[in-house]
């Protein structure tokens, strides 16, 4: 890790740990959304990213999660209960969303993971016995971590340099939720890192030359839509803690999509990728809102056609940038020496033919 | 790589408090309220309307010098139709410190963000229709518009009236369409008559031929459809071609201009208890609709009432009152009675009860040669609570109210 | 309520007695039963006339699908792109024939314009701006594209135009009759008419010109095609201009039913996708048949099983026959390129 990098980690560092403090409610509650959605995301991006397979139905895990960690404490069962339940459904589920993918190529996929979507969507909206159907489930409580209720007062006060800043409710809670992100990032690197992540890379190059070479494709290929559910699902518990009150409509297909663009638009197969396209795909939407709320209206159309030209020019998203400038730079270097080569080849050549006469 | 990401999240995160830090700094004179209403999304028309018809009235009340000599400031928000959406604007309103809520107008978004105005003790007015609304106990909440609880009643009075023996039910399913539901069948419970059918749709539906059919099986003497504006006009057509002539009964949904419009001839007979309709013979009414169609240029519904009148209940609670406390303002809601002729601006006699509903009188229509026709007016369900003699007409909009109550 | 709930018996009895009927009173006499034959016969020809009504509006409704279905099809086939889109591509000649209406021009002049704009609009610039630049890139890049196009034309018109749903005139008379108590509307009859027309139309097309034919090639193996002097690029342009002036034909017919609104695409994609995918993504007559049965069994689920899962009968068919025969019911087989 170069010194730059490390420099710029700590000041990032710094700001998700340092500025939510001074943010009131709405921003506390647009930064923990946003880290949940990099959760969700980056399960995707493992998916689609790294291994190179096709789904449009995370938003499904996401759903699964959430409703199963809300169905539980609703019940009367601890968050950190609920929450290992989630991954293992998820985990098991993501396996099962896995075996299309071994029968079935690219858009073929696709689609079969819009109509799994299509499908827990139903579920969770019709089963009003089990998922309260249209009306959702309601006070969903905050889980409490050695001891210590993560549910907020109001009113509490921070002191700082002589002057009283007053502490978003939702403060206690945004750090439960950056530490779950930490350690899911932590994971996903390590992940990565181990042979595991080179084989998911091997996979999504060219899947037969990797079978060829030994890999067993159909595990990695179940195994990378269980481990992208399972952050979906992780994500999900957090965000039914989160809002309060969950409905089948943020899982639906659409939202699925929306995840899909985060990914690309970050850079599928760039690690930092989700954290750029969920800022994108939620603090922009909701930044516009605040500072020119007459432009809102519009967000959605600029959204779409930024995916549109950024496809044309930037297919490999917003994380490809310095990539492709240090492409091009290496090119013109490239191409200044060549040109310097061909200059001195034909003084050579000029000075053997001068010889030659 | 790192670079330009933490740039861009630097810039965000500057700009986030750039925007909101203005904010906290005290504005004392104009008084600040929130419009979180549905502009985009399934609930886009009823959303805007609503939105139209509160800062229409806001546009009056600033021209005639406010409320208590202080203007207001209005901040306008889409939800797109989500919930959560709905609850991170209610978040970002109460940052804001305003004074009052209003909207979301769908039940679904307004049964979570006002839990966000209750913890923070914001008067929240809805034209949510949706009867667990008020029932759960949350003193900030008020409605424009008639919760289900008052409305299916009336509605079912007239059914009973009727002696429809058999009755089959249309409902989309969502809050609203089950609220609704649940309501009729309460309503309707130990009767004579009876229901059987109960056939679902969903929202968005485009195709009637299978509801239809059912309803047709089940013998029903009459049908009441009760699903969103689009959808009745796509389930009147059906019936219209599978040649149903037994009575078609609904609510606002059914028998507004809008559906009349979409539907043509299919809504003729059409009958419908609504609330509110911009077509009822009393002047007050008549006298907004025309305001509203120079403003914007197209005709209002019973959603822009909704917001007209929210506004007006404010200022008329305000003003009794004397200030600009919440608290009191809140307490005084509970049990006012406003009086039309004193403030124009509510359109017709109100009165509010404990749970944040309102009473009002409603009118029976039926869709006549393409335009509704008022067939009676009916009173309010308890007349005492709201002060008015049935079949009276309020004064001629736009005479100056006196502030007082 | 179940639809059984009543006996059966006493059902024929009601049965009975509403033919009887004239003015929706019942006599008040009592009558005899029926006897058990006649009954069941009663039964099984009220059942029967039921479920054609709803085949009949499924065919209805199915044959649109099959409209946009083949599009679709027609696109992948000649030029490997999946338009998400698809679902805005009839959104938007639907406005656009509106506006042409409201300045007076009649139906059928309003649907030539519009086809021609489409024509230029989503098949030239979309080919242009859109496909040409990505294709090299391979066809997830294409999807998310149309995706984000998709995006782009429905919250545009949102935004721009209005949120409201508008009505919409429709070619024929809603005439109204009925065949042996089938309720049939003269709109349905003239759409599937319509759509059945335009479907064999380009499969003519296609199978019998000669620039069809150069398109097939094209579809097939495009390097032959080149080195056979077929004018490749113009004959993916060809593909792209049917695409829309297709989707304007579906406009035209769907629209008096769906309403135009800036959200009508939605349904309408997916279930296209769904019909194009059960069909058969290879083959134009598939999309037909995948139309029609989409469309029939959505009104089948919502008659005779849970209408608020009506959804997913179109859906279970669509997953079953991605998962065993992904090249759809009349499709050929793909094989995977190493």
């Amino acid at each position: 890790m170069s010194k730059r990098n490390i420099f710029l980690g700590v000041i990032f560092a710094a700001m998700v740990l340092c500025l939510p403090p001074f943010l009131k409610n709405y921003g506390v509650y647009m930064f923990s959304t946003w880290l949940i959605y990099v959760i969700a995301t980056m399960g995707l991006n493992l998916t689609v990213g790294y291994a190179g397979q096709k789904s449009l139905g995370h938003a499904a895990f996401f759903g699964i999660g959430a409703y199963t960690v809300a169905i539980m404490m609703k019940a009367g069962i601890s968050w950190w209960l609920g929450l290992p339940t989630a991954v293992v459904l998820c985990f098991v589920l993501g396996l099962v969303l896995g075996f299309p993918a071994l029968r079935v190529q690219t858009i073929y996929l696709a689609f079969a993971t819009l109509g799994f979507n299509t499908a827990v969507f139903l579920v969770m909206r019709n089963e009003e016995w089990l998922t309260g159907g249209t009306f959702g489930l309601n006070g969903i409580p905050r889980p409490a971590i050695f001891g210590f209720d993560l549910k907020g007062q109001a009113g509490s006060v921070m002191h700082l340099f002589g002057v009283e800043f007053p502490l978003a409710k939702d403060l206690a809670f945004y750090y439960f939720v950056l530490a779950a992100t930490a350690i899911a990032t932590a994971l996903l690197w390590g992940l990565l890192r181990s042979p595991w992540g080179k084989a998911f890379q091997a996979l999504r190059d060219n899947p037969i030359r990797a079978e060829s070479l030994g890999i067993d494709t159909r595990n990695y290929t179940l195994l990378s839509f269980a481990i992208g559910a399972v952050y979906a699902g992780v994500a999900g518990a957090l965000f039914a803690s989160l809002v309060d009150f969950i409905e089948p409509a943020p899982f639906a297909v659409g939202a699925s999509i929306m995840m899909y663009l985060m990914v690309v638009v970050g850079g599928a197969g760039y690690f930092l990728g989700p954290l750029v396209g969920a800022l994108i795909g939620m603090l922009i939407p909701e930044w516009i809102r605040d500072v020119a709320p007459s432009l809102a209206n519009w967000y959605l159309p600029i959204f779409g056609a930024t995916v549109v030209v950024m496809m044309v020019w930037l297919p490999d998203g917003l994380m490809s940038i310095p990539d492709r400038i240090r492409a091009k730079r290496d090119s013109r270097l490239a191409s200044a020496k060549r040109a310097e080569a061909t200059s001195e080849i034909a003084a050579i050549a000029a000075q053997s033919e001068g010889v030659a006469q | 790589m790192q670079k330009r990401f933490v740039f861009k999240l630097a810039a965000v995160a500057a700009l986030s408090i750039a925007a909101i830090a203005p904010v906290a700094a005290a504005n004392q004179s104009p008084v600040k309220v929130a419009a979180i209403v549905e502009l985009s999304g399934g609930g886009a028309s009823s959303g805007t309307q609503f939105n139209n018809g509160l800062q229409l009235a806001i546009k009056e009340i600033n021209a005639a010098g406010g409320i208590l000599g202080r203007k207001i400031e209005v901040t306008t928000n889409d939800t797109t139709t989500q919930p959560s959406v709905a609850l991170a604007l209610t978040k970002k309103a109460i940052d804001q410190d305003v004074f009052a809520i209003f909207g979301p107008v769908f039940s679904g978004s307004i049964n979570v963000s006002m839990k966000e105005s209750q913890k923070a003790g914001i008067p929240n007015f809805t034209g949510g229709e949706a009867a667990n609304i008020t029932t759960q106990g949350n003193p900030y909440i008020f409605r424009t518009s008639f919760t289900q609880a008052t409305a299916m009643p009336k509605a079912a009075n007239y059914i009973k009236a009727a002696k429809i023996k058999n009755l089959a039910i249309i409902f989309v399913n969502n809050d609203f369409g089950k609220g609704g539901l649940d309501m009729m069948k309460k309503a309707l419970a130990g009767s004579d008559t009876k229901i059987v059918s109960e056939i679902s749709t969903d929202g968005g539906q485009i195709d009637f031929s299978a509801p239809v059919i059912k309803a047709k099986q089940s013998q029903a003497d009459a049908l009441f459809v009760y699903v969103n504006e689009d959808e009745s006009a796509r389930a009147l057509k059906e019936l219209r071609k599978q040649g149903w002539t037994k009575p078609v009964i609904g609510e606002t949904t059914l028998t507004g201009q809008k559906v009349i419009d979409l539907a043509g001839e299919a809504a003729n007979g059409a009958v419908g208890h609504v609330g509110l309709t911009a077509d009822a013979p009393i002047p007050a009414l008549l006298n907004y609709k025309v305001k509203y169609a120079r403003a914007y240029g197209h005709e209002t519904d019973h959603n822009g009432i909704k917001g007209y009148t929210g506004v007006y209940i404010l200022k008329a609670a305000i003003e009794k009152v004397g200030k600009f406390d919440r608290e009191a303002v809140t307490k005084a809601m509970h049990g006012i009675k406003i009086d039309a002729t004193k403030n124009p601006g509510v359109l017709m006699n109100v009165g509010f009860d404990d749970k944040g509903d309102l009473d009002r009188e409603s009118f029976l229509v039926e869709v006549k040669n393409g335009k509704q026709v008022v067939v009676s007016v009916l009173p309010p369900l308890n007349p005492d609570n709201v002060n008015v003699k049935v079949g009276q007409k309020s004064a001629k909009a736009g005479e100056k109210a006196p502030a007082k109550k | 309520m179940s639809r059984w709930g009543k006996s059966p018996l006493k059902r024929a009895k009601r049965l009975r007695l509403k033919s009887n009927q004239t003015g929706g009173e019942l006599p008040s006499a009592p009558i005899p039963l029926p006897a058990l034959g006649e009954r069941v016969f009663v039964l099984g020809v009220l059942q029967m006339i039921d479920f054609l009504q709803l085949v009949f509006s499924g065919f209805a409704t199915g044959s649109i699908y099959a409209l946009a279905a083949l599009g679709f099809t027609l696109l992948w086939q000649a030029a490997g792109t999946i338009n998400f889109a698809q679902g805005e591509f009839v959104m938007l000649p639907a406005f656009i024939m509106l506006a042409f209406l409201s300045y007076g021009a009649p139906l059928p002049v309003a649907f030539v314009l519009t086809a021609l704009v489409s024509t230029v609009v989503l098949g030239w610039a979309f080919k242009r701006a859109i496909v040409d630049p990505l294709f090299k890139y391979g066809m997830m890049q294409i999807v998310v594209a149309s995706i984000g196009l998709s995006i782009v034309m429905k919250n545009a018109m949102r935004a721009g135009y209005s949120a409201e749903a508008h009505p919409f005139p429709s070619l024929f008379s809603d005439q109204l009759f009925s065949i042996a108590g089938v309720h049939i509307s003269t709109n349905d009859v003239g759409t599937l008419v319509c759509a059945l027309v335009v479907v064999f139309g380009v499969q003519a097309f296609l199978a019998k010109t000669v620039t069809g034919r150069a398109m097939q090639a094209v579809a097939q193996n495009t390097e032959s095609a080149t080195v056979l002097g077929i004018n490749v690029p113009r004959m993916i342009f060809y593909t792209f201009a049917i695409n829309a002036v297709l989707a304007c034909v579906a406009a035209m017919l769907v629209t008096p039913v769906y309403l135009a609104k800036f959200d009508m695409g939605d349904s309408l994609g997916t279930k296209a996708f769904f019909a194009a995918i059960i069909g058969g993504f290879n083959n134009s007559r598939g999309a037909l048949l995948g139309g029609l049965i989409v469309g029939v069994s959505e009104n089948l689920a919502a008659a005779y099983m849970s209408p608020a899962y009506k959804d997913a009968v179109a859906l279970v068919v669509f997953m079953i026959v991605i998962l065993f025969r992904p090249q759809g019911l009349l499709g050929r087989k793909e094989e995977r390129k190493v």
